[in-house]
């Protein structure tokens, strides 16, 4: 009997040491996967930023040396690289400019995105679903291939140029390709369904009868539209804009294809400080300021996030 | 009630000419005779001829997929399981930790991303090739994987798990058995995300590689760099083409899947 009752204490002993095991498991691999690829290598890159450069290899200096101990490393560890990204105008004008086209082209892209989510949210029922297809599969295709395919129609000889002159609107080929405006029309083009898919999101859930009121009651339909679709859309706008405008702010691929020599972006100044120049503890501490940048607008689509899902439910 | 206006109908039109046309230019013009790729010289195949001769290419193409299988399979594994403990296991020691950095990388800019794990790899002297981008594809794609996958556990009806549980199953089986293939649609498109994210990728795997091993993208960019080339046209439109199909596909079968379920559905309340 005792010995009965034993066993079965045992066994759901075991079993219960199985589930916590299983847990434990489960929590602990993504979790250590994230933890030694995702936040280690931060920790690494706020090191090297805080390290000299050196002709070594890899090139900084100080090395981790455990013979020295820890309190020896700190002590080499210093903010010149820092102070450098302020003394040298490159760098700031870099984040400025970066800044400036991000938000410039987060805007375009609203003005060219909201009229479209806009016409898919009143489109019929039954053309949703093609609608919404066709506004995702831009999002499948590559991204290099998007942005090249630009390069075709805006350079001297290309498509826009021969529609121009053909025209007549201009009498000889525009300037466009490697111009800050061809960044701008590469950042709305790749970024569009970014923008379109959350407000549409937002303007599906609105409910009709709102705006019918509004009519009712002598609003015009501009002013309906200004007064109730605005601002109800106003947590997919929100939403949109943070996903064009963070990415858009460390873009490479599209300055670097469509870009001039006067397109001074952050994130192809960190390619190039750290492919070209070799200096990694430059191209560190340019990916820590970056970041620092980036955080508040960060948090606040997290916010904005919260916000929308709380509302929904 | 609703009705297109005439604002509507020229916005829809507009901007979908705007999504297509420079696409559609693309992949016109790779079946151009000439070299020149904006003057139309006469239909021709012979770009995806000299394409199929390009070795160098060719090598590119399997190196990407061989990445992309490894490193989507291995993030939809990772990215489920991410997902099941972020919407079920409640709390635990860490739980803000974990959920920032399944959010965090997407929207991280390519270039932090593919620097600092570049810092890493030569950190621990790891040498960079092809396993170097599966880690680091594997690390981003996970968290897709596991937003897809967990807007799905978040919605469906957790009594089911629940009348397995105390049907009798243990709760390995009643994942295998019950959640599983309810999840299945979710995992799938987790899958198919991560692999199109890591054929598309070009900045982190241009940080993570080594000279041994190039990807499409990585070779895309250094040719594109110099100029527009008809048979770049050409492999692109190929890769337009299969993304097209796939997605496509991909949509018709869930859709047929869910059509199914429903109809299952609705035959099993009638017959009880």
């Amino acid at each position: 009997m005792g010995r009965h009752r034993l066993a079965v204490l045992d066994r759901h002993r075991r079993h219960l040491v199985g589930e916590l095991m299983r847990r434990f498991l489960l929590i602990a691999i993504p979790y250590i996967w994230l933890l030694a690829l995702f936040l280690v290598p931060f920790v690494i890159v706020l090191k090297i930023s805080l390290s000299d450069a050196a002709i070594a290899r890899p090139p900084y200096f100080p090395q981790f040396d455990w013979a020295e101990g820890i309190r020896a490393f700190i002590a080499e560890l210093d903010f010149e690289n820092f102070i450098w990204l302020v003394e040298d105008d490159l760098y700031w004008k870099a984040y400025l400019s970066s800044l400036r086209i991000a938000l410039t082209s987060t805007v375009l892209t609203l003005i060219v995105g909201y009229p479209i989510a806009y016409g898919m949210a009143r489109a019929p029922e039954e053309w949703r679903p093609t609608l919404m297809m066709l506004v995702i599969l831009p999002f499948w295709t590559s991204f290099l291939i998007r942005v090249y395919a630009w390069k075709g129609i805006l350079s001297n000889e290309g498509f826009l140029n021969q529609f121009l002159l053909w025209s007549g609107l201009v009498s000889e080929p525009l300037q466009i390709l490697n111009t800050t405006t061809a960044v701008y029309i590469g950042i709305v083009y790749t970024y569009l369904p970014f923008m379109i898919l959350p407000i549409y999101a937002a303007l599906d859930r609105m409910d009709d009868s709102l705006i019918e009121a509004a009519e009712d009651l002598g609003c015009s339909r501009f002013s309906a539209f200004w007064l109730v679709t605005v601002p109800l859309s106003k947590g997919g706008i929100i939403a949109g804009c943070f996903l064009v405008f963070i990415p858009a702010m460390g873009e490479f691929v599209i300055p670097s294809l469509l870009g001039g020599s006067d397109t001074l972006m952050i994130g192809k100044v960190l390619w190039e400080e750290f492919f070209s120049n070799r200096d990694w503890p430059v191209a560190s501490a340019v990916a820590v300021v970056l970041l620092l940048i980036l955080v508040v607008p960060i948090v606040l689509f997290q916010r904005n996030q919260q916000k929308e899902q709380e509302s929904e439910q | 009630m609703k009705r297109l206006s005439a604002f509507n109908v020229v916005s829809l039109t507009f901007g979908f000419a705007f999504l297509y046309v420079p696409m559609l230019i693309l992949i016109l013009f790779s079946f151009n005779e000439s070299k020149l790729v904006t003057v139309w010289a006469g239909f021709s195949t012979k770009w995806y001829g000299e394409l199929m001769q390009n070795d160098a290419m060719l090598q590119a193409a399997w190196v990407t997929i061989k990445v992309a299988v490894f490193s989507s399979t291995i993030a939809t594994v990772l990215g489920t399981m991410a997902a099941y403990v972020l919407v079920r296991s409640g709390r635990f020691l860490g739980r803000t930790l974990f959920s920032g950095m399944i959010y965090a990388p997407l929207v991280m800019p390519e270039v932090i991303t593919g620097l600092s794990l570049l810092l890493l790899f030569i950190g621990i002297g790891l040498d960079r090739g092809v396993l170097t981008i599966v880690l680091a594809h594997t690390t981003f794609s996970m968290c897709y994987v596991s937003v897809v996958v967990s807007s799905r556990l978040a919605t469906f009806d957790r009594s089911l798990e629940e009348a397995a549980l105390d049907l009798g199953c243990s709760a390995a089986e009643a994942f295998r058995l019950v959640t599983l293939p309810i999840i299945a649609p979710a995992v799938v498109s987790g899958w198919l995300l991560a692999f199109t994210l890591s054929l598309d990728d070009l900045v982190i795997a241009s940080f993570t590689t080594g000279p041994a091993a190039t990807t499409l993208p990585i070779k895309i960019f250094s040719a594109v760099r110099l100029g527009v080339s008809p048979e770049i046209n050409a492999l692109s439109t190929i890769m337009i083409t299969v993304v097209t199909v796939g997605v496509i596909g991909a949509s018709l079968v869930s859709k047929r899947a869910l059509v199914k379920q429903r109809q299952e559905e609705q035959d099993a309340v009638r017959a009880s």
